[in-house]
């Protein structure tokens, strides 16, 4: 129970003092985070999408299993990127092992499914809306995908924020690919984990602490965003 | 209220659309699993003008216009434009019975229809600019569309049907729910547009509507065909027994 | 606000290229939890960069997992604590030479109330035996680190096999030096962990040590430049330096220098 207690002070005294060491492990944990999410989102919609308004034999087949891919465990998506890119494996000559490029595809590999699997199932549903409407203009495929796509954004940003979700929290893929190397792939999540298998639970609790309140402002900083440009748009 | 030259150059048909004039149907069938709606129905819309097609609820009116415009494909038999079998779908503009627009501004709904038609860029803006003053709608060019009245909304998709334009405009009930003011606005929009060359389809139960804007009336009762007649006939002396009873207000069952 | 996201977007792409190849002279040690836990590379590394300008990145994960690394070329040294491993790392042509660096030694830590009735003993083996009849909780790594590797030695010297028991009193945690201490501490569980893990550790709770001294606790660690032979693209020459460095009279003088609480943890014992 004393540890609750110690881990806001030291929160507290972390973001009071600036430490800059935090900092860089804070700037790092967002621009890995960001760049993924951004990469997941322009993968996934099209693939959700395209999977919305695709119409073949098969189809049900894909879309359950893009569900569970939603589920795939991070840490057997850490060794598997750490097996390509090793210096052993076939993709080691790019030698982008223990760098925060390799996290950013482990974490791409794991937003993808989540953004296209609850994109797909947002543009579904406001495409039994714009069929017919759609098929009388006469829109190709391509049309009608960057259409839904764009009517649906605001709740695609929903589904971009559970990719989010899940980046910000992620630590067994990272942590393989990244190694964990002080100032160079060390994040939030990966931190967190040091200090606890250091024994330093109120420091690892504080960093916690720290973590989930970023969230917390990054959703309601993108909250704010959208409701301003809805508003915006229309003068 | 008729700007002819101005009106022209927005409504005419970018491709004359006389070349895939007579629509025919051959023979045909349409049916959904054990439920058959039409079994050799054959008509033929051949003139330019305006072609009203009446009947009671269910004889499948609306049906029939989405086999014209290529949104559905009969079971058997044919839907032929001057003998050709496909459907110029790029040249048909459609307005549905209730109004289903982007959720977007006014502006951008016209912007949207415009690139989907594979207008240039440059030339988009202006378009729109020019539909929306023939649609009296310039002040609600930046409001959220679905935010429209029930009226506004069906005028705008009439704007978006004319937007790519097109040589043929196909109508599904357009003024059905919209009181008198909202209907002389779409019945104006569209009188100007046949008289740019516009070939226009329109199903309707407005017998005023049909005899303000109809050249011909086609009538169809329970999958067929029951009458054609220049439209001014129809409505005082229809050939047909059933459209005789249809006029007179009676319920055809 | 496209072209803003898109700016943005550009920022954070060229922002991490950026890091990644901020300097090219660096290299990656592979070494275990237990070593990077303690502290060590905090005090040791800077030390080295400042002498050579050579930044060193550490991967710090179980002996296994390390020396598996290096084999498949993922490093360009290894740094452990598993003799027999090393020997084996190296006749396997993966390792070009090993070299003893320093030593600490293990300790028995646990409860308070010291369940076993082994506190204060100095004879490790018979501390296990008692540890066994009484069948007092156990935590193991099981994780085939070093430490576990002297761990298993210890119970075969005292002729318990744990395996039969495994679950019981005897509970493989298959995790890393510090997880094992905070599920040992958690569940009263007596441990056996290096020294300077120990003391370097936060969340001892009431638990002490309870052997130490015994001449068989003695843990030695050992680097070994990767081989180019075996890993063309290792950098040999940045590599050797550090293990050059880490057994020259400097690099000596660093660790021993390395304290906690007024204590050393490593004990600089190199002799080439």
């Amino acid at each position: 129970m004393q540890d609750f207690s110690q881990a806001f002070v030291q929160a507290f005294t972390l973001i009071g003092q600036a430490d800059p060491t935090l900092i860089d492990i804070i700037a790092l944990s967002l621009q890995v985070t960001f760049t993924a999410v951004s990469i997941a989102c322009l993968l996934g919609f099209p693939i959700g999408a395209a999977l919305a308004i695709g119409r073949f034999p098969g189809r049900m087949v894909l879309v359950v299993f893009l569900n569970s891919l939603m589920g795939l465990p991070p840490v057997v998506v850490g060794l598997v990127i750490y097996l390509f890119l090793s210096a052993a494996g076939p993709l080691g000559f790019l030698q982008l092992l223990y760098t925060p490029t390799a996290m950013v595809i482990a974490q791409v590999v794991l937003v993808t499914p989540i953004v296209a699997a609850l994109a797909r199932q947002v543009i579904e549903d406001l495409y039994g809306e714009y069929d017919e409407m759609l098929r009388a203009m006469n829109a190709s495929r391509i049309q009608t995908i960057c259409t839904l796509i764009v009517d649906a954004r605001y709740s695609l940003l929903t589904s971009a924020l559970a990719g989010l979700g899940r980046a910000l929290a992620e630590v067994g893929a990272v942590i393989i690919v990244g190694g964990n190397i002080a100032n160079v792939t060390r994040v939030m999540t990966t931190t967190i984990a040091l200090e606890t298998s250091k024994g330093e639970l109120a420091l690892a609790l504080g960093l916690g602490i720290i973590l989930v309140a970023l969230s917390i402002l990054i959703n309601a900083g993108l909250f704010l965003l959208k409701n301003s440009a809805q508003k915006r748009a229309y003068a | 209220m008729l700007k002819m030259n101005s009106d022209l150059a927005l409504l005419a048909p970018a491709k004359p659309f006389s070349a895939h004039l007579p629509i025919q149907f051959e023979g045909v069938h349409l049916s959904f699993g054990k439920h058959l709606i039409f079994s050799n129905l054959n008509l033929e819309i051949g003139a330019q003008g305006i072609t009203a097609i009446m009947g009671p609820n269910g004889a499948g009116k609306s049906l029939i216009l989405r086999l014209l415009g290529g949104l559905l494909a009969p079971t058997q038999g044919s839907v032929r434009f001057n003998q050709s079998n496909r459907i110029p779908r790029d040249q048909i503009g459609f307005v549905f019975q209730r109004p289903v627009l982007l959720r977007r501004s006014v502006q951008d709904n016209l912007l949207h229809a415009l690139a989907v038609a594979g207008v240039a860029r440059n030339e988009r803006a202006l378009r729109a600019d020019a539909l929306l003053d023939l649609g009296g709608m310039q002040h609600l060019t930046k409001s959220p569309a679905r935010k429209l009245s029930g009226g506004e909304q069906q005028r705008l998709t009439l704007l978006r049907a004319l937007a790519a334009k097109p040589g043929l405009l196909i109508l599904d009930e357009p003024s059905a729910s919209l009181d008198p003011q909202a209907t002389a606005l779409i019945e104006n929009i569209v009188l100007r547009a046949s008289q740019c060359g516009v070939k226009v389809i329109v199903v309707t139960h407005d017998q005023g509507q049909a005899s303000r804007l109809a050249d011909e009336v086609i009538f169809v009762h329970k999958g067929r065909v029951h009458a054609i007649q220049a439209a001014h006939e129809f409505l005082k002396n229809p050939v047909s027994r059933e459209a005789k009873a249809y006029l007179a207000g009676e319920l055809l069952i | 606000m496209t072209k803003r996201i898109r700016l943005l977007a550009a920022l954070l792409a060229t922002g991490l290229f950026a890091q990644a190849q901020a300097s090219d002279k660096f290299i990656i040690v592979q070494s275990t939890t237990s070593t990077q836990n303690s502290g060590l590379f905090d005090h040791l590394l800077p030390a080295f960069k400042a002498d050579t300008g050579i930044e060193v990145r550490v991967v710090a994960v179980g002996t296994g997992q390390a020396l598996k690394n290096a084999q498949n070329c993922d490093g360009d040294v290894v740094l452990v604590h598993a003799k027999a491993a090393e020997e084996k790392f190296v006749a396997d042509g993966y390792g070009v030479k090993r070299l003893d660096v320093m030593y600490n030694d293990f300790v028995v830590v646990g409860p308070g109330n010291d369940p076993a009735g082994v506190a204060g003993s100095k004879d490790v083996v018979k501390s296990f035996k008692a540890i066994a009849a009484k069948k007092a909780l156990f935590a193991s790594r099981g994780d085939d680190s070093g430490t576990h590797k002297k761990e298993q030695e210890l119970w075969k010297a005292a002729n318990v096999d744990v395996k039969a028991a495994s679950g019981k009193w005897y509970r493989e945690t298959g995790s890393g030096m510090g997880a094992t201490l905070n599920t040992g501490v958690g569940m009263g569980a007596y441990v056996l962990a290096d020294r300077a893990s120990w003391i370097a550790f936060g969340n001892k709770g009431n638990f002490k040590i309870a052997v130490e001294g015994d001449p068989t606790l003695f843990n030695q660690y050992g680097v070994i430049a990767v081989n180019p032979a075996k890993c063309p693209n290792v950098k040999s020459e940045l590599g050797n330096a550090f293990v050059n460095w880490l057994v020259s009279a400097k690099g000596q003088a660093t660790i021993a220098g390395f304290q906690q609480n007024g204590q050393s943890l490593f004990f600089p014992n190199t002799g080439k």
